[in-house]
Formats: C-alpha cells, structure tokens, sequence
C-alpha cells in the first residue's frame, strides 16, 4: 500500500505554511543535511507505506527470515552480548596478566591482539621485526608463547576470539595444541579467527601470500573445523578495517558481504557443501558516531547476507542465512586531542552496535588515537558497555528502532547501494580481480579523500579538531612497551631453538612443504604437526612463502 | 665538470642530481649533456609501453632480475603523468620493483611527464645520456601508457616492447589506431586469463600486414604472467635474440642514426623557439597579437611571416606593431 | 627556463598497513602542485633511504602507526648521513606521542605531524620550515 495521496498532502501542506513560516524567520543551520556517510537526511520522515506483506519481507519477525530485526528471537532479554575487549601486548606473559585483569572485571571472552610480525609472518629475530615487537599485540614466536599466553585461562570455558588472518591457521593450531596439552578436546574449543585474507588486501595491509593459495589457507581451515572443531568461527569477514581506510557505511557493508561472497564461492568449489561451512561465518563490522545510520547499516546487513545465501546459494539451515557479527567502536573517530570527548564517542557508537543487534563488542578506550590503553581506560570503556547492559533499558526490547521511519528509511537505502557495488564487484568477476584491479580501493579511497577534505574546509565538524579547539596540557601516563623486549624475546627464541628436537622440527616443515605442493592436501594437520614440534611461526611461513610466493599490493591513488 | 666524473664513476647521488638539473631545465643541463655525449651509445635502451595496467611494471621488475643474474647493471626511467591542474603528480611504478631498491646495480627513477606529450617526459633523452654514461647495461623506460600518444617511446628505444592483456576490450581498435605499429616485441601479458590465445590469434593477424616484404626482422610474440615469472625467461631470450638480429641486419644502427636526427630536430625545435622568444618576445606579444587579430585588424600568416621578416632584417621583431 | 619542482618521498616504514594518512598526504601534495613518489607499506629504513636518493627528493615524509618510531625514523635519518645524503629532510607522522618528539627531533627529525594536522601546516613548513 503506497503512502496515501491524503499524508502526501498534508506533507506538502505542513512544509508550504508552518514550515515556510518558521524557515522565513529562522533558518535551518545548514542548507543540507547528511550523515556521517555523506548521505542526504530529510528534514522529517514518513511511512513509505505498509503492508503486511511488505513487513514480513523486509523486516519480518527476529529469528526469522530474512533476520532484519535480529538472529535471535528474544535478542539481549534472553542473553546479552559478549562483551570482548581486544587486548594484548608485550610478551605472553604481560599479555596474560591483562587477559586475567579482564576476566576479572566482568569480562566474557577474550580478543587477541598479536603484534605486527606474528601477524605477517616473521620471528621475532627477523629484521624486518624492528621496532616493531610485541607493539601493537602480543608477540608469538612459537607454541611455547602461546602457552604462556593462556596459563591459567579455562579454554573450556570462554570463548577466544584472535585477529590474525594470513597464519591464522597456524595460530589456530597452536591454540588447539595448547588445549590438547591442557587435556581440552577440540570439540569443547569456542571462539574465532580473523581469517579474512581479502580485506587485509583491501584495507589492512597484513598479507603474505597472493590470493589464491590463501583462499586455499582459508578453505583448508573450513573443511578441517567443520569436522574437528565443530564450534569454532572460521571466519569473521571484517567491513571495520574497511570503514577504517575510509569507506562510507554502505561500502563497508557491500564490500564486506561481498568478500563473505567469495569465501563461500571458494568453499563450494573446495567441495564442501553450504550448510556444513557457512553457519560458522561470522563478521565484525564497525559503529561510528551517526547513530541513525549505523543501527540501519546492521539492520540492512542481515537482510541482504540472509537473500545472498538463500537465493544464490541455496542455503536451507536458517544458521546458514544468519548474520552474526562482532562489532568494535570507530577508532578513526578518535582524536588525539581532548581524549576524553573519546569517551563519549564510544559510548554513542556502543549504542548503536547494541540498537544494531550485534552478537559481540568491543569498545574502544579514551587515549587510543595515540597509544596503546591503560588498565584503568580499558576498564571504563567495558564500564560503558555495562551500563548499556544493565541500566539504559534498551536491552528490554528486540530491536527497538524498528518501525522509526527514519531507520527504515536508511536501511532501505544502504541495501539498495549495497546490491549496487555487489553487482558492480560481480560485473568485474568477482572480489579477487576486484581487488587486483584496485577498484574496491580506489572506492574507498576517494570517500576518505572527501571525508578529510571535508573536516580540513571545516563542513564537517569534528569537536575539538576544527570547532571547539583550545589548549591542553599533553596526555600522561601513557602505555609504552618496553623497547627491551626485542632483545628479551629473541633470547627466548633461541633458548628454545636449543631445547627442542631439531630434526623432528625438520621433517614437520618438509611435510607441510610436500603438502603444499599439492593443492588436494588439507594443510592443517600438517601445520598442527609442526607447532607441536615448537617450528616458530617464521619458519613455518617461510615453507609457504617459498611455495607460494608473495603478495604485492595494487595501488591506485 | 666534477659532476660528469661522479656520475660516470657510477655514484648514486651524483646521477640522481644531474636528473634533476635536466628535469628542472637548470642553465648548467645543456653543458652537462654535452659532456657527457661521448661517452654514451654502449647501453641497450628497451622502451616498454601498454594501457595502465596491462602489467609493465611488474614485467619490468622481473625483467630485472634476470639481469642482474647475467650481471647486469640496471636503470629504469617510470614516467607517470603529471596533474593538469596542479603541475603535480603522484609516482607510483617503482612501488613493483621495490625489492630492487637496495640493490647497488639497480637505479630506478619515477619522471612526471611535466606537460609533455608522447607518453614520456620532454627530458627523457638527456635523461638516458646520464644513465648510459654512468655505465648501467641496460635502461627501461616505461611509459604512462596511454594508446596513441606513445609514439615518442619508439624515437628513444632500441627496442620497443609493446605489453597487451587479454580482456580489454580497446586492444583491438587500438591496434588499427596505429599502436601496434611502434612495438618490436609483443608481450601478452597475464596469459592465464581468459581471451588470450584469441588475443595472440589477433596480434598474429595484425601482424601479419605489417611488413610487407621488405623488412626481414620479425617480430616475436611472448606469452607471460608477470605476477607468477611465467615466461619471462623467454622474453629475454626474445630481447637478446632480437638485439642481435637488429645488430646484423643493420636496423639497429639505422634507428641510432634516426634518433640522433630526432634530437637534432627537437633541439633546433626548442632553440628556435627560445630565439624567437628572446628577440621578438613572443610571450609577452602573444595578448597583443591575438587583440589585432581579434579585431580583426591583421590575419595569422602575414601577422607571423611579417615578424619573421623582421626579425631577419634586423634582428628583431616589430615591436610598435 | 628553469622549473625546479619540489619532490617528496611518501613512505611507510615498518610493517602497518595503515595507509589511509599516507595516501591523503601524497595526493594532496600532488595538489599542491608537488612531486610525490609513493612506494606503498612495509618499507625497509635501507629501501626508502635508496629510493630517497635515486629519486633525488627534498623531503622523505614517514608515516607510521604501530608505535616503532622510535627505533625507525632515526635509523631512516642516520643512513641518509651514512649516505652523504642529510640534506634530504626527514619529516615523520602517524600515531606519535607527544612526549616522544623531542628524542625524534634532536635524532634528526624535522618536523613531526601527529593526528589532526591540517594539510596547511604541512605546505607551510616543507615551503617555509616552520611548523612543528
């Protein structure tokens, strides 16, 4: 039922006398206004139309298809989200020490953060590792870290996400041979590995090997999970790094979905079968500062993955078309100055994640835009997430925003820009070519370019950046990892290169060699194999560097 | 001059400076490429062109490696365009042969085109003369890649490699346009992609119009995947094989001698501008000029004949006009 | 007639991949009417130090989110001198403390940009060497 002639009247009548009058008078503060994605937002929304067979379709009931309104039917009144904050540091053992601070304060599963050479594949003891040691994670060299790094820590009990992508099988492995060592069964393991090569391309820069062999990587881990590890996530296809280079709302989303588009592709070529893989896709986006978009960007999400897998790939377990997805506050949205504005911020965006119906959160800490957080900022940032949960009472209700004209409105609109770049992506055949021909980037690119320009001629506000500046004293107290810690590690690395059996570690390596020759090979046990006989991660890298080469980024500027 | 036994002695910096006094147009450039006119002729210079993204970069990346194992040294000039609006540019090719950037063998130099047209940048000749003095075996010049307006890279290369990639669709018209005309090696680039062996059909066709009898020099046809080093090794043989066959038959020194003009015109060119400029001030006239012509007082030949016959005459132009 | 343009070196040292400051750096110089090389992430100290010189540039401009400043920025300018080549200018941005400044500067780092600078004070010191 389109909206009735008489409400379009009325509307008109409404703007021509009483909103004339008013606007004759006082002006609006701006001639357009738009969201945080440089979309236009009307002055006042009305319903489109209804009917119940337009509400089922687009919006239907949470639990149902198409997932609109939430995965869950009762939402966060039957069990609220689980809040995970991304965390790690230094060597495994101060890392440790934080993980065991976090679950302390109420936390409910934990994130790994791993520094930049473990996330790109080099020891500690490799130069191209200066400066850059247990810095933006915690540094893992072998299984031996990686004990340390959950000593103590029930694996049985709480669920570990860890961001790492191009060996994120090989932490995978070292993660179930800690579990075995601890007497936990695979089967008993939950969490999630990145394992999201395609936006690491795109956005996040931690590739090694060129796309084909990793989306082999990535198949290998479905295949091998879906049997033995039964309740882990395999994947969580990331649109936050995404929204971090720069992207809009919608292309965070269409460029997301759009690789999950590929995953799946790549694993039905493998042979698997859609139902057995794709209930452990999961996916991690991010929340900004405009609320009204972002808990539309989340709605307009699970609608289009529960079509995309229904219609094009003839999913019939409703897990199958449920988007699940972790969600973390904008770190870009940060600024260094007046930190504490920060808080804030995060506080809006933790928000609409949870209006957005999100499964997981991380909120960001106050000093982020220019260090790693103190204990005290990580505990406020989980504080707000708290609150959210016991005391603003959003949580009573599933997805509370619904039926807002306005939200309904964005959602419509984002989908609709959605299905365009994903057939645009199509068009071009697929994200790989995608990437290598540098479209996706080029796309978001040009809307970071904007968006800069934007707050550097002042038509974007950011407070305390371009309005409301003043002067400040310089933050103190701010985390620094020890610059020692290089030396410390590399003294580790070798002490227990001495220890273990080097012949053992020999033959491991040669087998994951012979095995990655032959694309048939599941390389999963054969990586599990060599973390078990302490191979460091750099050298378990090297093996797949030399049979798979390595990946150069297309740039397009 | 200090700088000419710098740069011939092979040192970095001082072949990095005499570029940029070249690019910059500086007044010590011209004496600075004479000086080191005599010692160049040895390099063989291989010019590479294509449509962006055809993968010329890349090629040339591993184009180097195979050089450097035959120990040889190497320089590469990447010419990208300059704004239009700004005068700047951002340079990007280099980013492929990163890996080669420590290498002492290896001299790599991102131009902006700076305005000029053809595909390479104006300096791009005297350019070469500091490379090839400095002693590097072989030069690259990859070009912006635009289509037709690549010609110039011919004039400047012993060589011309000519890159194509299946799955463009303006290949085809591109090689009735004339491109196909400037290249002597044609790579098919990216050949595991559907539509190459249509293209190879094509190219083949193509050229089979192009020498119609009288030249004995074919060109070859090479099927690479730049990313993956497939082919690559014999696209160097196609290179040196095709040297040595330009070298006997005498084409090579043909197109030595035919450059050699080209500079000689383009230099005369510019100095006749430069003259002109000087004596009957061209640039300040110009608005003057266009006025009486706007008025319709004067007509473009005789306005311009009757200022050359001036400038004759006298030395000068007509300046009350 | 001469025509001397300003060349700049855009580089990221370290292995982030974060090159979203970078990329808007090197374009807007370009607009400004400036020659950038941009080489893209995970640059060696010893690859930009090499293509600074090839490329015979005024300015390299590092930028860097991880937190090794400390450690690559000075190395960057230390072979530069190793390399007869200090008069190239080294200016560093990224997620850079502000108490970590004065080490970078009395290490040789010209200016150093941290979140929220404006393109402005860029132009200003690569044109006039005032600024931060």
């Amino acid at each position: 039922m389109p909206l009735p002639e008489e409400l379009k009247k009325q509307k008109k009548d409404w703007e021509e006398t009483t909103v004339r009058k008013v606007i004759s008078r006082y002006p609006e503060l701006k001639a357009e206004f738009v969201t945080g994605s440089d979309k236009p937002v009307e002055r006042l929304y009305l319903p489109e139309s209804f009917s119940v067979e337009e509400y089922l379709g687009k919006q239907g009931f949470p639990g149902r298809y198409p997932y609109t309104r939430g995965v869950q039917p009762t939402m966060y009144r039957g069990r609220l989200w689980t809040m995970r904050q991304y965390a790690g540091f230094g060597t495994a053992e101060e890392s440790n020490q934080r993980y065991r601070f976090l679950l302390e304060q109420g936390q409910t599963g934990l994130s790994v953060a791993f520094d930049l050479p473990t996330q790109i594949g080099y020891d500690s003891d490799d130069p191209r590792a200066e400066g850059e040691v247990g810095k933006v994670g915690v540094v893992v060299d072998t299984l031996r870290d990686m004990e340390i790094l959950f000593d103590g820590i029930p694996l049985d009990k709480i669920s570990t996400s860890m961001t790492i992508n191009a060996p994120a099988a090989i932490l995978l492995a070292m993660y179930i041979a800690v579990a075995e060592k601890k007497g936990i069964g695979k089967d008993k393991l939950r969490g999630t590995i990145q394992n999201d090569i395609l936006k690491e391309y795109i956005a996040r820069g931690t590739y090694i090997f060129p796309p084909a062999p990793s989306m082999r990587l990535i198949t290998d881990v479905f295949a091998y999970c879906s049997r033995e590890v039964p309740q882990w996530n395999t994947i969580s296809i990331s649109g936050y790094h995404i929204r971090e280079a720069g992207s809009d709302a919608s292309q965070e989303v269409a460029f997301t979905l759009a690789n999950g588009i590929e995953y799946v592709r790549a694993a039905l070529k493998a042979g698997l079968s859609v139902d057995d893989f794709a209930g452990r896709l999961s996916f991690f986006f991010n929340a900004h500062n405009d609320l009204l978009e972002e808990v539309a960007k989340f709605r307009a999400a699970r609608r289009i993955w529960a079509r995309i897998m229904k219609e094009r790939f003839n999913a019939t377990d409703p897990k199958s078309m449920m988007l699940r997805f972790h969600t973390q506050t904008g770190g870009s949205t940060l600024t260094a100055q007046q930190p504490d504005n920060n808080i804030v911020r995060v506080a809006i965006q933790a928000l609409a994640a949870v209006l957005g119906g999100t499964q997981s959160l991380h909120t960001n800490s106050r000093e982020e835009a220019l260090a790693l957080p103190a204990e005290e900022s990580v505990r406020l940032a989980l504080r707000t997430q708290q609150v959210l949960a016991y005391e603003s009472g959003v949580t009573s209700t599933v997805d509370p925003l619904a039926g807002s004209y306005c939200v309904e409105a964005l959602t419509d609109r984002i989908e609709l820009e959605v299905w365009q770049y994903i057939d645009r992506i199509e068009a071009l055949g697929g994200m790989v070519p995608s990437i290598l021909k540098g479209y996706v980037q080029k796309q978001i690119q040009e809307a970071a370019f904007r968006t800069q320009k934007d707050i550097e001629k002042g038509e974007r506000v950011v407070v305390g950046i371009n309005k409301f500046q003043m002067e400040e004293k310089r933050p103190e107290n701010l985390l620094r990892v020890d610059p020692a810690i290089r030396q410390v590690q590399t003294d580790k690395l070798s002490q227990l290169k001495r220890s273990r059996n080097s012949s053992h570690v020999q033959d491991s390596l040669s087998a994951l060699r012979q095995g990655a020759k032959q694309d048939a090979v599941n390389l999963l046990p054969l990586i599990l194999e060599t973390v078990r006989e302490y191979a460091t991660l750099g050298e378990i890298c090297q093996v797949l560097r030399d049979e798979f080469g390595e990946h150069k980024e297309t740039i397009v500027l | 001059m200090d700088l000419v036994d710098d740069i011939r002695r092979g040192e970095v910096r001082a072949i990095a400076r005499a570029i940029s006094l070249i690019e910059d147009l500086e007044p010590e450039a011209e004496l600075l490429a004479d000086s080191l006119f005599p010692h160049t002729g040895r390099a063989l210079i291989l010019g590479v062109t294509g449509s962006p993204g055809a993968g010329k970069s890349t090629l040339v990346d591993r184009l180097i490696t195979l050089e450097r194992r035959s120990g040889h040294k190497v320089a590469v000039i990447a010419i990208d365009p300059s704004s239009p609006f700004s005068g700047g540019a951002v340079l990007g090719d280099r980013l492929r042969m990163q890996e080669h950037a420590t290498d002492p063998g290896v001299f790599i130099r991102s131009m902006a085109s700076r305005g000029f047209l053809g595909g390479v940048a104006a300096a791009t000749g005297d350019v070469l003369k500091v490379l090839d003095a400095a002693g590097y075996d072989t030069i690259f010049i990859e070009t912006i890649g635009v289509g037709q307006t690549e010609v110039k890279i011919v004039e400047l290369s012993d060589i011309v490699l000519l890159v194509l990639m299946p799955g463009m669709g303006d290949e085809i018209q591109a090689m009735k346009a004339g491109v196909m005309e400037i290249g002597d090696i044609f790579i098919i680039n990216k050949k595991d992609m559907p539509g190459a062996d249509k293209l190879l059909m094509e190219v083949e066709y193509v050229l089979s119009f192009k020498n119609p009898g009288e030249d004995t020099v074919t060109n070859p046809i090479v099927m690479t995947s730049a990313t993956n080093g497939e082919g690559i090794g014999l696209l160097r043989e196609a290179i040196a094989a095709h040297r040595t066959e330009i070298a006997r038959s005498g084409k090579l020194e043909q197109k030595r001698r035919f450059r050699l003009e080209r500079e000689l015109m383009g230099v005369l060119n510019r100095k006749i501008h430069q003259l002109m400029d000087v004596h009957i001030e061209v640039s300040k006239q110009l608005p003057d000029w266009a006025d009486t012509l706007y008025r319709r007082k004067a007509c473009p030949y005789a306005l311009i004949n009757k200022q050359i016959q001036n400038f004759l005459k006298e030395g000068r132009g007509d300046r009350t006009n | 007639m001469p025509s001397k343009k300003t060349r700049i070196l855009i580089a990221k040292p370290g292995l982030d991949g974060h090159d979203r400051g970078a990329k808007f750096i090197a374009r807007t110089l370009r607009d400004e009417g400036y020659e950038v090389i941009y080489t893209g992430i995970r640059q060696t100290p010893e690859a930009i130090v090499q293509t600074a010189i090839q490329e015979d540039v005024d300015f390299v401009g590092l930028s860097l989110l991880s937190g090794a400043h400390n450690e690559l920025f000075p190395r960057v300018v230390d072979l530069l001198k190793e390399n007869g080549a200090e008069d190239i200018k080294v200016i560093g941005g990224g997620i850079i403390p502000e108490e970590d400044i004065p080490l970078l500067k009395e290490k040789g780092v010209q200016a150093v940009f941290g979140p929220g600078t404006s393109t402005e004070q860029i132009v200003e010191f690569i044109e006039h060497g005032s600024g931060r």
